[in-house]
């Protein structure tokens, strides 16, 4: 072994070492975290689950804590719907706004919209619910009553999530290597040709995890949804229905809350991360390369 | 899509071309033994004629003044230096240039009597009968068959047994048929480096182009696949025109029928072409001191 071979591995091993605990520790830190919440979480719902059989959660006959009546169904499908919606309408504007960004604006352009669309993500929730209160319920209300809806919860939330689509695809697409883009224009593609051809695909995990960031965001957001959503504890049977989510509903009960109830708050609470869990293993899945 | 007619008519052109003209029989001037030069090309008949040919990156000249004819069915090496504007040349001959920003052409470039850089021209089109391969190998994250019906599929053949006859064809030409017909669906990236490249050259072989422009196909690979390739080459000349750019002089010397010297200047730092004729001639008989400097290996 050479002397300076030597000399870099004895320093190296030292620092190495120092590094190694502390990323070790960072990474612990941040696992703990997870679980300590997850811990809470149990044991804060521990006596509705305790008392209350899991099942009645979901065939009770209405939620009427005071009443010992737990049914959270319809929060979840209010949940669900809301940002479902919200997805749907979000993705393809997000993908398509990235898209003019990365492909179709001029440079100065694409700098331009970029900026507009990170002060959109800037926008604190609260002023987004502040504005769907003000100006979006009282326009469906003239179209619709009662105005406080489904809808308006939807679209609060497609603004939202939209920048978090918008700016997540951008970067995937962006990061797409120029050899491929060359490569495809040398072989007589057309721009969208490229696009649906080559890019898309080689971006689409980028793309997937930003989608995924924004359903979270769509899942967990509670100010903006609890202003404009009108609250009522019911299964949408319309996009003009007013309707509850799971995060509104801890938001709005938690303050007068007692015993059973608030365990079955802290239930709900567990519900939200379960949906999330599910909705990332889903993009993990999806995520995955397929070639067809 | 085509008329079915004129589908088999396509198909039945490729048949036609496919065994190696007896003009240009090249079989025994591949070798990795002494160093043989290509035999002089068959037919001198310019397919694309370069006319004072000037590129511009921003306000900085990078290529100046270029004239010369690539000739029909041969193989033209593009040799010199780095950044004597080799690539840059290659580029302006599909309008590649089109995609850098602030790259500017001046002079024409005909190809087969109409210049390229006319606004009438269809870019698609003209990329579609000029082909290009990469330094570094480039297959799409797709599989290996969409990799090669993809560019197909845009450029109108849709249907599938077409393409699927396509696929073989262009795999077979590049002897890469035997090792990758059973996995097909495999992601294009899983193959060798090697694999890749020949892969890339079947890509632009799928649309039956007549230009094959090469920029050093063959210096990201390690030598066994690097022969391959340049096997490969080989047997493609004649069928297609192809110019190539390669900083390895042996195998210009090697496959070449036409080479064509650049050279940078010193202080400017502007390409330009030196010599341009028979490969033979520009590495036994060279008449300009530069040229006879670079390829005995005294300058360069």
């Amino acid at each position: 072994m050479t002397w300076w071979k030597r000399s870099i591995l004895f320093q190296s091993a030292s620092i190495d070492k120092w590094l190694q605990w502390l990323l070790r520790a960072g990474a612990v830190m941040a696992a703990l975290i997870m679980v300590l919440i997850m811990l809470f979480l149990l044991l804060e719902s521990w006596p509705a689950l305790q008392h209350i059989a899991l099942i009645r959660f979901f065939t009770d006959e209405t939620w009427h804590p005071l009443e010992d009546h737990y049914n959270l169904l319809p929060m979840v499908t209010g949940t669900l719907y809301a940002s479902c919606g919200a997805l749907f309408l979000a993705i393809p504007l997000g993908i398509a706004s990235a898209l003019f960004m990365a492909f179709y604006a001029s440079p100065r352009m694409a700098i331009l919209y970029r900026r507009l669309i990170e002060l959109l993500a800037g926008i604190p929730s609260v002023v987004f619910g502040f504005w769907g209160l003000t100006t979006l319920v009282p326009m469906i209300n003239q179209w619709q009553p009662p105005g406080a809806s489904l809808l308006a919860a939807i679209l609060i939330l497609t603004l939202m999530i939209l920048p978090t689509l918008a700016l997540t695809s951008h970067a995937a697409l962006t990061a797409v290597p120029g050899e491929y883009l060359r490569s495809a224009a040398a072989l007589g593609l057309s721009r969208w040709g490229m696009i649906y051809g080559v890019v898309l695909p080689a971006a689409r995990k980028g793309i997937v995890a930003g989608i995924l960031l924004a359903a979270g965001r769509a899942i967990g957001e509670t100010m903006a949804v609890l202003m404009v959503a009108g609250n009522v504890v019911q299964h949408a049977d319309s996009l003009f229905a007013p309707i509850r989510t799971l995060t509104a509903n801890i938001a709005l009960e938690m303050a007068y809350a007692m015993s059973d109830h608030r365990a079955v708050l802290f239930v709900s609470g567990l519900l939200l991360l379960l949906l999330v869990m599910v909705l990332t293993s889903l993009a993990g899945w999806l995520g995955k390369e397929h070639h067809v | 899509m085509k008329p079915k007619s004129d589908m088999t008519d396509y198909l039945n052109d490729r048949e036609v071309l496919n065994p190696a003209q007896p003009t240009c029989d090249k079989s025994n001037a591949y070798t990795l033994g002494p160093l043989q030069t290509g035999p002089y090309c068959c037919i001198p008949e310019p397919v694309i004629q370069v006319k004072d040919l000037s590129l511009f990156y921003g306000a900085k000249r990078a290529l100046d003044k270029v004239t010369l004819a690539i000739y029909r069915g041969c193989i033209t090496a593009l040799i010199g230096p780095s950044g004597c504007g080799k690539t840059s040349f290659l580029s302006a001959i599909n309008r590649l240039t089109d995609l850098i920003p602030d790259c500017r052409v001046e002079g024409a470039v005909q190809f087969e009597g109409n210049d390229i850089y006319d606004a009438t021209c269809n870019v698609q089109q003209l990329r579609k009968q000029i082909g290009m391969v990469f330094q570094k190998p480039t297959p799409f994250p797709l599989s290996i068959q969409r990799n090669i019906a993809l560019p197909l599929r845009e450029h109108g053949i849709t249907q599938r047994a077409d393409i699927q006859v396509i696929t073989e064809q262009v795999l077979r030409d590049v002897g890469l048929w035997d090792e990758v017909c059973d996995r097909l669906d495999a992601p294009a990236l899983s193959l060798s480096g090697g694999q890749q490249q020949r892969l890339c050259i079947a890509r632009a072989l799928a649309l039956d182009p007549q230009i094959l422009l090469m920029d050093e196909p063959c210096s990201a690979l390690d030598p066994i696949a690097s022969s391959v390739v340049e096997d490969l080459i080989n047997r493609l000349n004649g069928r297609y025109t192809i110019v190539i750019v390669t900083h390895n002089l042996a195998q210009a010397r090697r496959i070449a029928n036409y080479a064509a010297f650049f050279w940078v200047k010193e202080r400017e730092r502007i390409g330009h072409l030196v010599e341009f004729g028979h490969c033979r001639d520009i590495f036994e008989t060279p008449t300009h001191p530069l040229t006879a400097a670079y390829v005995s290996g005294t300058r360069g």
